[in-house]
């Protein structure tokens, strides 16, 4: 059988809005992935850090706090530097349609907006899967 | 309830003979209907009315024990709520100029949204700034933004709320300290610091200290307002963030609640006389769509609250067993999605605030899915409260829903649900370990994870969302604030830095190292003391973690 998807869902930053990181990682939980949460405030270090202890396939990045710019490019970099540029990170949170294509370039792979359904980051999750 | 035989028979055959024959036609839309928060809804409220004495216990007249109709007599129609628009962003200048245009615009009270940093004690010059300075509201450095953030405003006319917990006592040194150069006495203050900490180990997440240290800090204010600044509101027990993290109506009185008898018990501990300061103690709340249960809710806080200061308390004061609340209405209830709907459902929100007896009233702009507010949709929903004002004629009675049996019943049920709670918490030991245990954010994320999956299938529809949907077009308008401002905050932080007296700043901080070290010294002169001499939030903060060390939340999924 396959290894199992693994994926950490982060809070980068000073933002303590955890409720759309919970679903998702519960969600994505039911779905049938393994999924470890941070808890809120964490720097794009220990993110990076946990990601690479962990051996995860995908992080997962929420932030309603508008610090997205600075925060996501900044794990993607911690994660680099750690060697672990395979892990595919992807973002959710109020984020601006305009800020996205930025953050694309930066290297996050998606960003989900409000009222997205879990299906789809799910196949989201999958088709990068089948990528790889 | 009242024994009404004629009426339970009528009944009976009202169902025999007159429902049955059309639910054999026509079925109702669903087999089972339930409040927003899952309460069960019967087709038609039990008609049967309260006897005298069941109306005197459970309602009274409004500004009466139990204040179920209201906190006082005349509510509404003496004078409207406050209209108390949350705001600020980015510098204390542009702050400055936003509550100035709020109060040309009508708007009755200020309240401060400040930084991230700011509600977690750093400065903008902190390694944990980065990204976050003046993002989610005004960054505050020290007393000099404050200085700023409140030029031209006269702080003995207005009054002001500051949402600001874990350094909640700094904010308000330097609120105090602002007031002194403007020539204002403590004594002439009117606003309300947010202060509640054990919601945020709950769900909103700014806590720095662990909660025996943040509790003296609470009950440190509670002691030094009592005698200083009399008119303040020394706290705000909040049940807002609690919905937000996704809780039922019920929950959210319940964990409110608990958290007041904690703060309570807290200052008798700390040897404070309930009546010297419950009175102060104010409570804020939610407003979701669910318009009749969000009255109920608002209804069985206050009786829930007066009995329990004046039964659990002994509260002699009439004034201790009110419970006054301030109302935002709720955030998770706007869709990114088209936006204008949001107008909307902030209008239902403001019905059941004010049909629910709120003192002041936050309402949410249409378009803060998608970022800050704009001035334009500001001014709209500002303008939704002045039309429930002035023009809906909801303000000319008091508690007009009372008497509905369908929103007393509901009253009763949020009551009777939340006591359960409250005993339950009571039994873990106190909000204090129920949360420590995980049990408070648990029950939370249980119903979010229902209300988001119910979502999901759309058996809980959400207009523009999951239903009656269509292809937009991305939003103009949004306001941003400039990536650069980090720079310049920190550049007017290094300016202060370098004009200030620093052996007094140094001096200052030791006293209060040394306050804080002897456990039975009220905090709040020392840290007003240093807010005079321009220490900054961080250097106060930073010399409370050290002594105090700092909370580790405990995860729960």
């Amino acid at each position: 059988m396959d290894k199992k998807i693994r994926i950490l869902i982060a809070k980068p930053g000073l933002d303590g809005h955890d409720r759309g990181a919970k679903y998702i990682a519960r969600a994505l939980r039911d779905s049938g992935y393994e999924v470890i949460y941070t808890g809120i405030r964490q720097t794009p270090q220990s993110i990076a850090r946990t990601a690479v202890q962990e051996d995860v396939d995908f992080v997962g990045l929420s932030l309603l706090s508008g610090a997205h710019n600075e925060l996501f490019p900044a794990v993607v970099d911690e994660l680099v530097k750690n060697g672990a540029d395979d892990i595919v990170v992807f973002g959710g949170g109020v984020i601006p349609q305009s800020d996205i294509p930025f953050l694309n370039e930066k290297g996050i792979q998606a960003v989900f907006t409000p009222g997205t359904p879990i299906k789809t980051v799910v196949d989201f999750i999958e088709s990068v899967q089948e990528r790889a | 309830m009242a024994e009404n035989k004629k009426i339970d028979e009528r009944k009976k055959l009202w169902e025999q003979n007159t429902v049955k024959p059309v639910l054999d036609r026509f079925p109702e839309r669903k087999e089972q209907f339930s409040t927003g928060s899952w309460l069960p809804i019967e087709r038609v409220a039990d008609p049967r009315p309260f006897t005298e004495d069941e109306y005197l216990e459970k309602l009274g007249f409004p500004g009466e024990y139990p204040y179920t109709r209201g906190v006082q007599p005349t509510m509404y129609r003496g004078r409207f709520w406050t209209m108390r628009q949350y705001a600020g962003f980015g510098t204390a200048e542009e702050s400055n100029k936003r509550y100035k245009y709020l109060l040309d615009q009508g708007q009755t009270g200020l309240s401060v949204a400040f930084d991230l940093p700011t509600q977690i004690g750093y400065d903008s010059d902190d390694s944990h700034s980065v990204g976050e300075v003046g993002k989610v509201g005004v960054a505050i450095d020290t007393l000099k933004d404050m200085e700023v953030l409140f030029d031209g405003i006269p702080l003995d006319k207005v009054s002001t709320s500051m949402t600001i917990n874990a350094p909640a006592s700094v904010l308000l040194a330097f609120y105090i300290a602002v007031a002194e150069k403007q020539g204002v006495t403590k004594d002439q203050l009117r606003g309300t610091i947010q202060n509640d900490i054990l919601k945020e180990y709950i769900a909103r997440g700014t806590y720095i200290f662990p909660p025996k240290p943040s509790l003296r800090l609470i009950t440190n204010i509670f002691e030094y307002c009592s005698k200083e600044v009399p008119k303040w509101n020394t706290i705000s027990i909040s049940g807002y963030h609690i919905r937000e993290a996704g809780s039922t109506a019920v929950q959210e009185v319940a964990f409110t609640i608990a958290d007041g008898i904690e703060y309570v018990k807290a200052a008798i501990a700390a040897g404070l006389d309930v009546d010297n300061f419950a009175g102060r103690l104010s409570f804020f709340f939610n407003a979701y769509n669910d318009l009749f249960e969000e009255v109920a809710k608002f209804r069985a806080a206050r009786r829930i609250w007066a009995r329990i200061m004046k039964e659990k308390f002994n509260a002699k004061n009439p004034r201790s067993m009110r419970l006054r609340f301030h109302t935002q209405t709720g955030g998770s209830t706007l869709t990114a999605q088209q936006p204008d709907n949001n107008i909307i459902r902030v209008a239902i929100q403001t019905l059941a605030a004010v049909m629910g007896g709120t003192q002041s009233l936050h309402t949410n702009s249409r378009d803060e899915a998608l970022g800050l507010p704009t001035e334009e949709s500001v001014r709209i929903a500002l303008r939704t409260q002045q039309i429930v004002a002035h023009e809906s004629g909801v303000a000319n009675t008091v508690d007009p829903l009372a008497g509905s049996f369908y929103v007393e019943s509901l009253t009763d049920t949020i009551e009777e649900q939340a006591w359960n709670y409250l005993n339950k918490i009571e039994e873990i030991g106190g909000m204090v370990q129920a949360v420590e245990a995980g049990f408070v954010q648990k029950e939370i994320q249980d119903v979010a994870y229902r209300y988001q999956q119910e979502i999901e299938s759309a058996e809980r529809v959400v207009v523009g969302v999951n239903k009656f949907s269509v292809e937009e077009k991305e939003p103009k308008d949004i306001l941003k604030v400039d990536p650069a401002l980090r720079k310049v905050q920190m550049d007017k932080l290094a300016a202060v830095r370098e004009a200030r007296n620093n052996s007094a700043v140094q001096e200052k901080l030791k006293e209060l190292k040394q306050a804080a070290r002897s456990s039975d010294a009220n905090l709040m002169p020392f840290i007003v003391d240093a807010a005079r001499e321009y220490a900054s939030l961080g250097e106060i903060c930073g010399v409370l973690r050290e002594e105090f060390g700092e909370y580790k939340e405990s995860i729960v999924l």
